[in-house]
């Protein structure tokens, strides 16, 4: 069912990653992201899997939930292994048939690449699953202000963002609805060849795209009776401070990549 | 002779495993006849809408077991398949899932799926639009050339169209006016008529359902509060008022009046009731 899409989900909680201010969870998500691409070693990863286990249990988010986030892309990660398990050329040899060959190297290469990737689909994960779409927006525009002076329009940018993240559940609410009214009246949408299967998409798309004009023409009537004209002079209701834990997290995080810094000095 | 539809003690939970777990239905034993005219009254969330999805198979029980004739309808993918076509299910706000450039061509799409001929598909697509009250000249029209009520109408007929044996609709009336909606009840109860088929009517308005429905069902909070008869059901309006429903004016007057120490009886829903009630009180003559 599309209700299972955990994709960019915001699960609501009180636990101290909750209630980290988004600009400091995003910096994090960045620092994280860097510190995963320089790690070579496996005392690196050991630390870096330590940093991501303790976020995790912080934020009180059901384990399963977090591994039912990767599934999606279990095909791309399976892809991923085969490919660098193949075609990374060693000099240790352990099979080779036909033009390939499986080496130590290449599953070593292998199964790093997709500790990195399980990794990073995580800790991304842990940003949107903590962080409410409307915070993650706010904490985009105040990291993103500097661009103001070169003119980028930062503020409808980020509008715009906080408009499409906060209608990704009524569109798939609404697709869910169109899809079970299409089949009580037997639509089907498993069977027949490819040209099939998209015609009867149709019944879909149709009352999918009619509802999403309406929806933006009511919502831009709406944000105009209330006086909306851009972000000039607009002024917030929650103020972003940050706060000592804040601190705190920026300064482990800190840590983590200055730890993951010294290994690579060292040569590990 | 049994139940046409049946439920065994239907439970569903949504997104289980996750913090947003939630029980909608539990337990629910429920029968309907050939023939019969059902409504479900409950508040929003009360677990209504879950439950009719469950009637022809688009959601799937957590637990239990839905019989249609008899089977179960989950026994293989053909029979659910089959059980959608018996069992029509019309949504709430139906208008908002037509898609197709004339009216005919949206009502054909159910008996389409059916792999029916052409003359077949014609026969029914006339016959629904005219229980719908829907003229030759609307048919050929772009669906979003019309008003919110024929709208309302050409998606209910796509429903009819495929002749199923229960028809169940999901509130029909919300958001229609006073017109329309007395219209879209009578034409449904005209179509129940004459076809003999089972219906089965989700609603909040308990002037639409007090006079036309044979039996009633009052959910709460994911159960079944109360079943009966109307009479029986709006006899009860204390229990309904707790559960945040209301019962239909007339009966508040009618409980108002044996407050004030009239024998008026406890169960009276409709206006004809109070009305002969009230005439008999007076010594059986219509004006004094």
């Amino acid at each position: 069912m599309l209700k299972d899409i955990t994709l960019g989900q915001f699960f609501p909680g009180d636990s101290v990653v909750h209630r980290l201010d988004p600009r400091t969870k995003l910096i994090l998500t960045l620092v994280y992201i860097v510190a995963l691409f320089s790690a070579k070693s496996y005392y690196s990863y050991a630390l870096m899997l330590f940093a991501l286990v303790a976020s995790v249990l912080l934020s009180r988010i059901n384990f399963k939930t977090i591994l039912r986030s990767v599934k999606p892309l279990i095909i791309v990660i399976l892809f991923t292994f085969i490919l660098n398990m193949l075609f990374t050329s060693g000099a240790h040899p352990i099979a080779h048939f036909w033009i390939f060959n499986i080496s130590y190297e290449g599953i070593r290469v292998a199964v790093t690449m997709i500790i990195r990737l399980v990794m990073l689909i995580i800790g991304t994960f842990l940003l949107t699953y903590t962080t409410s779409p409307i915070a993650l927006t706010d904490g985009l525009e105040h990291l993103m202000n500097p661009l103001k002076k070169i003119r980028v329009p930062v503020h409808e940018l980020s509008m715009m963002m906080s408009i499409a993240l906060r209608f990704i559940p009524t569109l798939i609410e609404e697709t869910d609805k169109i899809i079970s009214a299409q089949k009580a009246r037997g639509a089907d949408f498993e069977s027949g060849n490819l040209i099939r299967r998209a015609k009867a998409m149709l019944p879909i798309l149709v009352p999918l795209f009619i509802s999403a004009f309406r929806r933006a023409d009511e919502l831009a009537v709406a944000m105009e009776s209330r006086c909306y004209h851009g972000g000039e002079g607009r002024t917030r209701m929650k103020q972003l401070k940050l706060q000592r834990r804040d601190v705190t997290a920026l300064i482990l995080g800190a840590l983590v990549l200055a730890g993951v810094m010294v290994l690579m000095s060292f040569g590990l | 002779m049994a139940p046409l539809l049946k439920t065994e003690k239907l439970t569903h939970i949504y997104s289980v495993d996750t913090p947003f777990e939630h029980v909608a239905i539990e337990n629910i034993d429920f029968e309907a006849e050939r023939g019969e005219y059902l409504g479900i009254i409950g508040q929003t969330g009360s677990g209504k809408s879950t439950f009719i999805q469950h009637l022809n198979g688009l959601l799937k029980p957590t637990s239990g077991t839905v019989f249609y004739d008899g089977r179960d309808i989950h026994e293989s993918k053909e029979l659910t398949r089959g059980v959608r076509f018996k069992v029509g299910l019309v949504f709430q706000y139906p208008e908002y899932q037509l898609f197709e450039e004339t009216v005919y061509k949206d009502i054909a799409f159910g008996p389409k799926n059916m792999r029916l001929d052409e003359k077949e598909i014609d026969g029914r697509v006339r016959e629904a639009a005219g229980f719908v009250g829907l003229g030759d000249e609307v048919l050929q029209k772009s669906p979003f050339e019309l008003s919110g009520g024929q709208k309302r109408r050409a998606a209910i007929a796509g429903v009819i169209a495929m002749r199923p044996e229960v028809l169940i609709l999901d509130e029909p009336t919300a958001g229609l006016d006073p017109k329309g909606r007395d219209e879209i009840i009578l034409n449904i109860r005209q179509y129940q008529r004459s076809t003999n088929s089972t219906v089965i009517m989700v609603t909040h308005s308990m002037e639409d359902i007090a006079r036309t429905v044979d039996r009633l069902l009052v959910f709460n909070k994911g159960a079944i509060l109360m079943h009966g008869t109307p009479a029986q059901v709006f006899s009860k309006s204390g229990e309904l008022t707790a559960v945040g429903l209301t019962v239909p004016k007339v009966t508040l007057v009618a409980n108002r009046l044996r407050a004030l120490g009239l024998p008026v009886p406890g169960d009276i829903y409709t206006i004809e009731q109070l009305k002969s009630v009230l005439t008999a009180l007076r010594g059986g003559r219509e004006h004094a």
